[in-house]
């Protein structure tokens, strides 16, 4: 059994993209086999930044006979039908066969399909990769028309066993497939040709290069680690920023550097930022001072001077933009000096945040007077939370953000401390901006809860006030997400405030809003029904089905998140249960009947239910059983306690099916029958008490 | 080649005369205010059609906005870019970019030179294309597109583009740290001049003329002739009535839509448009180009037979 190397040789390939294309390969050749009827041992992928490479072992040689029967038309058919059969089946009228079967005769085709020869499945199944290949942004290059993520320069592609390698015939775009490769760009460019994927492998590496990424990342962070230990000091770890730059050496020299005695004032996260984004730079830690004192860049190189070269000009490199960065930082500083954050922020009344909701500085008055109305509800103080809200996104006007935009909310925490504001006002100054995602952390910290809720509040209220809302996949303003991150604040702070009241914080908000004029006559009432579609979503993550959470929102102070996520929690986990799940089928089975005869005798039995018609032990017991449930359920549910609530209504299980066992509620008698309607009526009532029962499935 | 130049116009010379000698014409700067070597109609325009070419020139590149009285080590509102334009990209691009690296004294074997994706666009120009940021040890030296769309069209063949940073390039190769200390000729000369000598002054000058005495009313209304004379040349039939020949002034119309981009950076560095304005001001220049890039494909260079 044959295996089969491939690589296909290229410019450089952007890092973001090498292993989902290495993959892409692997994927698309061997399903492409596969369907062509070969089969394999093993396959595995690769990438660098010139290449991708596949190894696949054990290949068959080729393709298994295959003889297709098919039924066409009667033999005596019209020549029509006779004709389109040959059209399908790639024959002449001699070549099919008459036989007989119940309903006379019958025209039938015997298919061969020969056995074809790997080579020439190969060279199919890669042509067609190579044209239909799913790069995120492919190119064309020169005359040519083919699209490749770079110009594509060579494909090797070779069958071998144990009696050698063949070359598989093939030809993209004036590309000929052969056996030969070349190495490192500059330490290994002479052409050389292989006959094995270890021969491969062993022939890169001669020619200086790594053809497996997680070898050159261990490499890198090995070498990384060693030359910062042997100084004493410490990579600080990047696991994002270490597959980046597996993906931009072939060849990976570790150099470590040290950063300029001037930078070290400057905040660690600066350092780090400005390293990491301009330069790919790992951060070096000295763990007696705490401080970031050096960097790690990785050639793709070795050198005559070691490197030496490199490292100065890279020193050089950073020196430059951390030149700007101390510039920035102490232009601010100066600035938070003289005026506060509040000086800081004065810009922002000349940055327009939209042009129907007016500026930056208007929409952070909205913000600071939502803060101080939300602060007593969760625990901060009010004139804390407007201050902090005030002044929370000044590092807008900050030069630092202006040329990080990812140190926002960062640097204000430092600014903040700077101008000498509280540790809770500095917090909210960053913390304000989050949850960023599903994942990303809840602020705790009351003032801080407060902003970041008034912040996506005002939000949210203003683009809808202005009709700018998400649709399919658009969503330009992230409002999906700032509904996300106030279903997070209210769930995680265990906020307790009607979002619909007319005291609530959208109708403050929205007020907040026209009352300067902005989005006048704006109606956001359905703002709530869009917070409750993201909070299915999020609930649905947390393996609370969407018809429990329908249950929930069908029932009153739906506008209370906390609330309704309680009383969904319970429910879930009450259905979960051997009990709850027999209640639920008891309930529906009462409701149904009961539905059914109010629909055919228009009234509506709710009420009169009365023990003394009570004929048999289990339609008596079944009335004690509702007296006690209903004695249990009242007071858990004013308390709010779900959980006693939902195994009080589970006791009903057994009496209710007790009573569908012995009792036929529709009794020829009609007094009884209408007795035994109230007492399911009851059911009913004392159920939809605890959630909207009749909306959950099965 | 592997020797150090000593100074500024020694690595345009190197440049030059490399490039000459791989077969491009050697073309002067294009003769009005462009942001980028881009501009060039020897690029855009060019870029489009079927026709083979191969172009390089310096172009004086003005940015307003990156004035900084000359005092910044590595920011100017007025710079060099060295531009290299080939149609079809040929196989070797790469190779021969190194060359070019070689030629002004940068050994690949000393150094660490990478490709780094980076994708252009120009949202004025309507183009963009694929390629990387080239780095040097660390330092991005030039930046490498292989064009895909110019104005809206796709470009059939594909042109290779490179644009060298000329002053961030120099300063290195030269080992300076200030541009304005950079020799621009040789330092051994009778009368040698750094590039401060040459351009501080008018750094400063441009710099308070860009930021605050260019009067905005002007602007704005240059800005709206450049737009209204630039539609109105391409919507002269393209038969010209004196001579009976077939004339479409793509290229005095683009001339026009250059003017326009330039006013509208002129603009942007005086600080009176909005944030909102600025991508309506862009769409406008935008729109300029396409009308260009449409009318340039109807003429013979490009691409357009009888």
């Amino acid at each position: 059994m044959p295996d089969l190397l491939i690589e296909l040789f290229s410019e450089e390939i952007p890092a973001r993209m090498q292993v989902k294309a290495a993959e892409n390969l692997r994927r698309l050749m061997t399903d492409g086999l596969v369907e062509a009827g070969l089969t394999y041992a093993g396959a595995a992928a690769f990438s660098t930044p010139r290449r991708l490479a596949l190894s696949i072992e054990g290949l068959t040689a080729q393709s298994q006979p295959v003889r297709e029967e098919r039924k066409g038309p009667k033999a005596d058919a019209p020549d029509q039908a006779v004709a389109g059969f040959l059209r399908s089946t790639g024959l002449t009228r001699d070549q099919l066969e008459v036989r007989e079967d119940k309903k006379g005769a019958v025209l039938f085709a015997v298919i061969e399909k020969p056995g074809r020869m790997a080579a020439e499945i190969v060279a199919e199944v890669l042509e067609k990769t190579i044209r239909d290949f799913p790069w995120p942004k492919s190119m064309r290059w020169g005359a040519g028309s083919l699209r490749w993520v770079r110009p594509l320069h060579s494909i090797l592609c070779i069958l071998s066993d144990e009696a050698g390698a063949e070359v598989v015939p093939l030809e993209v775009d004036g590309i000929v497939a052969g056996a030969a490769t070349q190495g490192h760009r500059f330490m290994g460019p002479t052409p050389f040709s292989v006959r094995s994927f270890e021969d491969y492998e062993t022939k890169l590496k001669r020619a200086h290069v790594i053809l497996r990424a997680d070898e050159r990342a261990d490499a890198i962070w090995h070498d990384a680690t060693n030359q910062a230990f042997a100084r004493g000091l410490e990579v600080v770890q990047d696991a994002g920023l270490l597959a980046e730059v597996a993906g931009l050496v072939e060849w990976p020299v570790v150099l470590l550097g040290p950063i300029g005695e001037a930078f070290l004032g400057l905040p660690p996260e600066v350092l780090q930022t400005s390293m990491k984004e301009h330069q790919k730079f790992f951060s070096v830690r000295n763990p007696a001072t705490d401080r970031i004192e050096g960097f790690v860049t990785v050639a793709n190189i070795e050198t005559a001077d070691h490197g030496a070269t490199i490292l100065a000009g890279n020193g050089k490199v950073l020196s430059a933009r951390l030149s700007d960065a101390k510039f920035f930082w102490e232009n601010d500083l100066r600035t938070v000096a003289s005026g506060g954050l509040e000086g800081m922020a004065e810009g922002l009344a000349n940055v327009t945040f939209h042009n129907k909701l007016g500026s930056q500085a208007d929409r952070i008055a909205r913000i600071a007077a939502l803060a101080a109305e939300i602060a007593p509800m969760v625990g901060a103080d009010a004139g804390e939370a407007r201050q902090a809200a005030t002044v929370a996104k000044a590092d807008l006007q900050s030069e630092m953000v202006g040329e990080f935009p990812d140190l926002q909310g960062l640097m204000g925490r430092y600014y903040a401390k700077a101008a000498g504001l509280s540790d809770a006002i500095a917090a909210a100054c960053q913390e304000h901006y989050s949850p960023l995602g599903p994942t990303d952390d809840v602020p705790t910290a009351p003032v801080s809860v407060a902003v970041a809720l008034a912040d996506k509040i005002d939000t949210l209220t203003g683009f809808w006030a202005i009709d700018e809302k998400p649709t399919g996949s658009k969503d330009p303003f992230a409002l999906r997400r700032a509904a996300l991150g106030v279903i997070r604040l209210i769930l995680e702070s265990r906020l307790r405030v009607g979002l619909n009241a007319s005291s609530g914080p959208f109708v403050f908000a929205t007020k907040s809003i026209t009352d300067k004029g902005f989005a006048e006559g704006a109606d956001t009432g359905n703002l709530l029904s869009f917070l409750d579609d993201r909070l299915k979503v999020f609930l649905k993550d947390q393996g609370i089905p969407h018809d429990v959470i329908d249950a929930c929102l069908a029932m009153p102070s739906n506008d209370d998140l906390t609330l309704l996520v309680k009383r969904a929690e319970a429910l879930a986990a009450f259905l979960k249960t051997d009990d709850g799940e027999n209640l639920l089928q008891g309930f529906k089975r009462a409701n149904n009947i009961l539905t059914q005869a109010e629909e055919k005798d228009g009234v509506e039995y709710s009420y009169g239910a009365d023990p003394k018609f009570a004929e048999s032990p289990e339609e008596k017991a079944l009335f004690t059983a509702l007296d006690a449930a209903n004695a249990a359920i009242k007071p858990a549910m004013a308390a709010e306690d779900f959980g006693t609530a939902m195994t009080a209504m589970a006791g009903l299980r057994a009496p209710i099916d007790a009573f569908f066992t012995a009792v036929q509620v529709n009794d020829d008698n009609p007094i009884l029958r209408r007795n035994r309607l109230n007492l399911l009526s009851r059911i009913r009532i004392i159920c939809l008490d605890v959630a909207d029962l009749t909306r959950l499935d099965g | 080649m592997s020797t150090t130049p000593r100074s500024f116009q020694e690595i345009i010379l190197r440049l030059q005369s490399y490039w000459a000698s791989k077969g491009c014409a050697i073309l002067q700067p294009y003769d009005m205010e462009v942001g980028a070597g881009t501009f060039h109609p020897a690029t855009t325009l060019r870029a489009l059609g079927s026709r083979s070419w191969a172009a390089a020139y310096v172009q004086p590149s003005r940015r307003p906005t990156d004035g900084r009285y000359g005092e910044n080590p590595n920011r100017l509102q007025h710079y060099y870019q060295y531009q290299v334009i080939i149609k079809p990209s040929p196989p070797d691009l790469q190779d021969l970019y190194l060359g070019s690296l070689a030629a002004i004294g940068i050994d690949a074997s000393l150094h660490d030179i990478r490709f780094v994706e980076d994708d252009w666009e120009s949202p004025t120009l309507g183009a963009w294309g694929l390629g990387w940021e080239v780095w040097c040890d660390g330092m991005e030296v030039s930046q490498f597109t292989y064009f895909q769309q110019v104005g809206g069209h796709d470009c059939r063949p594909v042109s290779g583009e490179l644009t060298y940073g000329l002053e961030r390039l120099a300063m290195y190769v030269l080992g300076v740290d200030h541009v304005m200390d950079m020799p621009f000729n040789d330092p051994q000369t009778p009368i040698p001049l750094t590039y401060g000598d040459i351009f501080r002054q008018t750094e400063e000058e441009y710099s308070r003329h860009n930021f605050d005495a260019a009067t905005t009313e002007a602007l704005l209304r240059h800005f709206e002739d450049a737009e209204a004379e630039c539609a109105r040349l391409l919507t002269v039939p393209a038969e010209d009535p004196k001579t009976g020949k077939r004339i479409i002034m793509a290229h005095p119309a683009y001339d026009q839509c250059i003017k326009a981009s330039h006013l509208f950076n002129l603009l942007d560095a005086r600080g009176v448009i909005s944030v909102t304005e600025r991508q309506a001001y862009i769409g406008r220049v935008r729109a300029l180009a396409k009308a260009c890039a449409d009318a340039f494909v109807q003429t013979e260079a490009g691409g357009w037979a009888a």
